[in-house]
C-alpha cells in the first residue's frame, strides 16, 4: 500500500494520452518507470522505455518490475490484469472506472490465489511524497504534498487531494497517501490501508477520507481502536447527499439504513476518532496531537 | 439498473427456472381477457419499486370479471412515487411453502454471496433481524461457480431432504442467470413449493451492473431507466452525473468525493446546494457543457466552482468555465476555489479572462457563495 522510489513500475496502456502524460508526470517525479505495455506497438519506445505487447513478454524480455499500473479501457482491464498476474507482478494499481463488477470479482478471486495486491479499481492511486507515486495526483504540486508525517487514506482522488492541500497549509506533510479506490469492490480496503500505515515507520499519525455507502469505515473503525498510531481525524463526504442515489461513485450509496454518514461517524467516533465538519478542520485537529510540522 | 418484475422473470425462465404463466395488460379489458385466458389469477402492478402487495398494488382475482375490476382499481394508482401504468396478469399456484434465494455481489467477500432462507415472502433484512437462524449464505468463487454439492450443503439444514436435489438444481440454475446477466443482484421471493413439492418463481428482482451495460447492450433495453428531471437527462446524454436538489446554492466541483464535498461544507455553514453536479474523471474536459446545464435552474442564487485535480486537469476545467461564462454572461455572482494539477495556469486564466481571483481555500469561496445566495434571496 505504500510505494517506495526503489520499486519498479511497468505502464500498462502507456502509449494512451493519459498514459503517456502521466508516464512523464511519474517519471519527473521519481517513480522508475521500468516499460509499457501496448500490443500494437511492441518493439518501439514511449517515455524513454521500451513498449512490449504483453506484460508476460516483458518478463521473458528480462525486465524485471514490481507494480504495474493500469492505464486501460474498463472491459480490458481484467485481461490486462491477468497478463500481469502472469508475468508475476505481485501489486497491481487499477485506476479505471466503470470496470464490470463480475471483472472485478474473477481479478481478485486469481490475485487472492497468487497473492498479488490489487490497489482499486477507481483509484487515483498512490503518492510517497519526496519519492516517487502510482497514479494519476499531483504528487508534484508542492502545496498539496510534501514530505511529512501523517498517512492519508482516501477513497477518492479528488477529496483526497483537497485533504492533503489542508495537511500541507496547516503546516504539516504527508508520510504516504494511499487511494483505494471508490468502486464497490476493492482490493485494498481502508482496513487494509491502515494495517500498512500502522505498520509504517515514517507514519506518525493516520487521516481517513471516507464518504457513504458500503461498510468500510466500520471496519476500518473497528481497526483504528487497536492502532499503535492515532487515527487523528476522518472525514466522511456525503452528509448532505440524498439516499438511494448513486453520488457518482458507484460505492457512493445509502441503501435502507446501510451505508449512512451517521452509521460511519457513530463506529468512527466510539473508536476515538473525531469526524471533522469540513476537510480545513484537519489543521486544528492535528495541532492537538504531537505530530511534528513538515 | 433495475428490472421490474416482468422483466426479470424471462432471465429466470431462459435459465430453466419455472415461473407462473402470464400475460401483460396495459388496460382493464386486456386484463379481463388475460383472466380468461390463464383462470385463477393475481394482478401485479409492475413499477420499479418494491412493496407492491402493501400498497394494494397486488390482488388476486378468481374471475375475468375480478380481474377486470383489480385492474381498474391498480391502474393509475401511485406506488413509491411511480403512477401504475402496466399490470402482470398471473396464474394462481397453490402454495405450501415459501423460500427466499438470492445471489448478489459481496463487497466483504469481493465474489458473489448466495442466500437462502425457508422464510420466504417477507424482506430479507426482516429475516436477517428476526431469524438469523433461518437465513444461510456462502460466497462463491466466481472461478469455479455454484456447485450442485455446495448449494446442497446449504439449503440441508433448513429444509426437508426431499426437497435437496430441486433446490439445488434451481441455485445452480440461478447462479448461471446471474453469472450470464452481469447481475448485481438477483433475487427470487418468494420462491414457493407447491402442494406437488415442485418449486415456483413467484416474484423476481434483478438489478444489472451499471458497469457492465456497455457489454449488456441488448438486456438494458429490457431494464427501467433511472426517473429523471429534465436536467438530470440531459446531463445523462452528455455522460455527466448530475442531481437536482432543492437549495439555492449551485455547485460545480471535479470527483464524485470532492461534489458530495461541496455539497456537505454548503449545509455545515448553513447554506443549501442546488444541485450536485460533478465533471471528474474522463468529464473533465466537458467543463462548458456543464456550466450550460446548470447555469439554466431559476434556484441558483450563487455558484461555487470548486477544484481540486488530481486526473482532472484544473486549467482544462477552468478554460472550459471560461469559455461558456463569456458566451452565456450569465447574472449569478461565482466564487472559485482552484487547486492541484494545472491550478497555477487556471487561476491565470481565471484573472487574465473574467478578472476575477480563486478564494485561498475552498471553506472561503463557499461562506462567500452562502452569503451572495442569501443576499439575493
Amino acid at each position: 500500500m505504500i510505494v517506495r522510489g526503489s520499486e519498479a513500475l511497468l505502464v500498462q496502456g502507456i502509449t494512451g494520452k493519459q498514459g503517456s502524460f502521466w508516464t512523464g508526470k511519474m517519471q519527473e517525479y521519481g517513480t522508475n518507470v521500468v516499460g509499457g505495455v501496448n500490443p500494437k506497438k511492441a518493439g518501439t519506445q514511449c517515455c524513454g522505455v521500451p513498449v512490449y505487447a504483453s506484460a508476460v513478454d516483458a518478463m521473458n524480455a528480462g525486465t524485471h518490475f514490481d507494480v504495474s499500473i493500469l492505464f486501460i479501457p474498463p472491459l480490458g482491464v481484467l485481461a490486462a490484469a491477468r497478463d500481469a498476474m502472469a508475468a508475476g507482478c505481485k501489486r497491481i494499481v487499477c485506476l479505471t472506472e466503470h470496470v464490470p463488477v463480475r471483472d472485478v470479482m474473477f481479478m481478485m478471486s486469481e490475485a487472492k490465489e497468487r497473492g498479488v495486491q490489487i490497489v482499486g479499481p477507481n483509484t487515483a492511486g498512490l503518492v510517497t511524497p519526496g519519492e516517487c507515486f502510482v497514479g494519476f495526483m499531483p504528487a508534484f504540486d508542492s502545496t498539496i504534498f510534501k514530505s511529512g508525517n501523517v498517512g492519508v487514506i482516501s477513497r477518492s482522488g479528488s477529496l483526497g487531494t483537497l485533504m492533503c492541500l489542508n495537511i500541507v497549509q496547516a503546516g504539516y506533510g504527508q508520510s504516504a497517501f494511499c487511494g483505494i479506490g471508490g468502486d464497490p469492490i476493492i482490493g485494498t480496503t481502508t482496513r487494509d490501508a491502515l494495517v500498512a500505515l500502522d505498520n509504517d515507520e515514517k507514519t506518525d499519525a493516520v487521516v481517513m477520507v471516507g464518504e457513504i455507502g458500503g461498510s468500510m469505515e466500520e471496519e476500518a473503525a473497528e481497526y483504528a481502536a487497536t492502532m499503535k498510531k492515532p487515527v487523528v481525524a476522518a472525514f466522511i463526504a456525503g452528509g448532505s447527499s440524498p439516499p438511494g442515489k448513486k453520488m457518482g461513485h458507484a460505492g457512493a450509496i445509502v441503501m435502507g439504513d446501510k451505508g449512512t454518514y451517521q452509521s460511519k461517524k457513530q463506529a468512527l467516533e466510539a473508536a476515538g476518532v473525531e469526524v471533522l465538519a469540513t476537510p480545513s478542520a484537519i489543521g486544528a485537529a492535528l495541532g492537538n496531537t504531537s505530530v511534528k510540522l513538515a | 439498473m433495475n428490472f421490474e418484475e416482468f422483466a426479470a422473470k424471462p432471465l429466470l425462465a431462459k435459465a430453466g427456472i419455472r415461473v407462473p404463466g402470464s400475460a401483460m395488460a396495459a388496460t382493464v379489458d386486456e386484463a379481463g381477457a388475460a383472466a380468461e385466458k390463464l383462470g385463477d389469477v393475481m394482478v401485479k402492478a409492475q413499477v420499479p419499486t418494491g412493496k407492491r402487495g402493501k400498497a394494494g398494488g397486488i390482488v388476486r382475482a378468481t374471475s375475468a370479471a375480478e380481474a377486470k375490476a383489480a385492474a381498474e382499481k391498480i391502474l393509475g394508482m401511485e406506488i413509491g412515487g411511480y403512477t401504475v401504468e402496466k399490470l402482470l396478469v398471473e396464474q394462481c399456484a397453490s402454495i405450501a411453502a415459501e423460500y427466499y434465494a438470492a445471489i448478489l455481489n459481496d463487497a466483504a467477500s469481493k465474489g458473489p454471496l448466495l442466500m437462502f432462507s425457508d422464510q420466504g415472502g417477507m424482506d430479507i433484512e426482516e429475516i436477517a433481524q428476526t431469524q438469523p437462524d433461518r437465513l444461510r449464505q456462502i460466497p462463491i468463487d466466481v472461478r469455479h461457480g455454484l456447485s450442485t454439492d455446495d448449494a446442497k450443503a446449504l439449503v440441508a439444514p433448513l429444509v426437508d431432504a426431499s426437497q435437496h436435489d430441486d433446490l439445488a438444481e434451481l441455485l445452480v440454475k440461478l447462479y448461471q442467470a446471474y453469472a450470464d446477466n452481469d447481475a448485481e443482484l438477483l433475487e427470487i421471493n418468494p420462491l414457493a413449493v407447491l402442494d406437488d413439492n415442485s418449486l415456483l418463481a413467484l416474484d423476481c428482482k434483478f438489478t444489472l451492473d451499471d458497469s457492465a451495460i456497455k457489454r449488456q447492450q441488448e438486456l438494458s433495453l429490457s431494464g427501467t431507466p433511472e426517473k429523471l428531471t429534465g436536467r438530470e437527462l440531459a446531463a445523462q446524454q452528455l455522460d455527466l452525473k448530475y442531481i437536482d436538489l432543492e437549495g439555492s446554492v449551485g455547485v460545480l466541483a471535479n470527483g464524485a468525493g470532492l461534489t458530495m464535498t461541496t455539497m456537505d461544507v454548503i449545509t455545515h455553514y448553513g447554506g443549501s446546494p442546488a444541485n450536485f453536479l460533478e465533471i471528474g474523471g474522463e468529464a473533465y474536459t466537458k467543463a462548458t457543457e456543464a456550466l450550460k446545464l446548470m447555469i439554466d435552474n431559476d434556484k441558483i442564487n450563487s455558484l461555487v466552482v470548486n477544484f481540486c485535480g488530481a486526473f482532472a486537469r484544473t486549467d482544462v476545467m477552468t478554460e472550459g468555465v471560461i469559455n461558456a461564462w463569456q458566451e452565456l454572461k450569465p447574472d449569478i455572482p461565482v466564487f472559485f476555489s482552484i487547486h492541484g494539477t494545472g491550478s497555477i495556469e487556471a487561476r491565470q486564466m481565471l484573472t487574465d479572462r473574467l478578472g476575477m481571483t480563486a478564494f485561498e481555500t475552498m471553506d472561503e469561496a463557499i461562506q462567500a457563495a452562502i452569503q451572495a445566495a442569501e443576499a439575493k434571496s
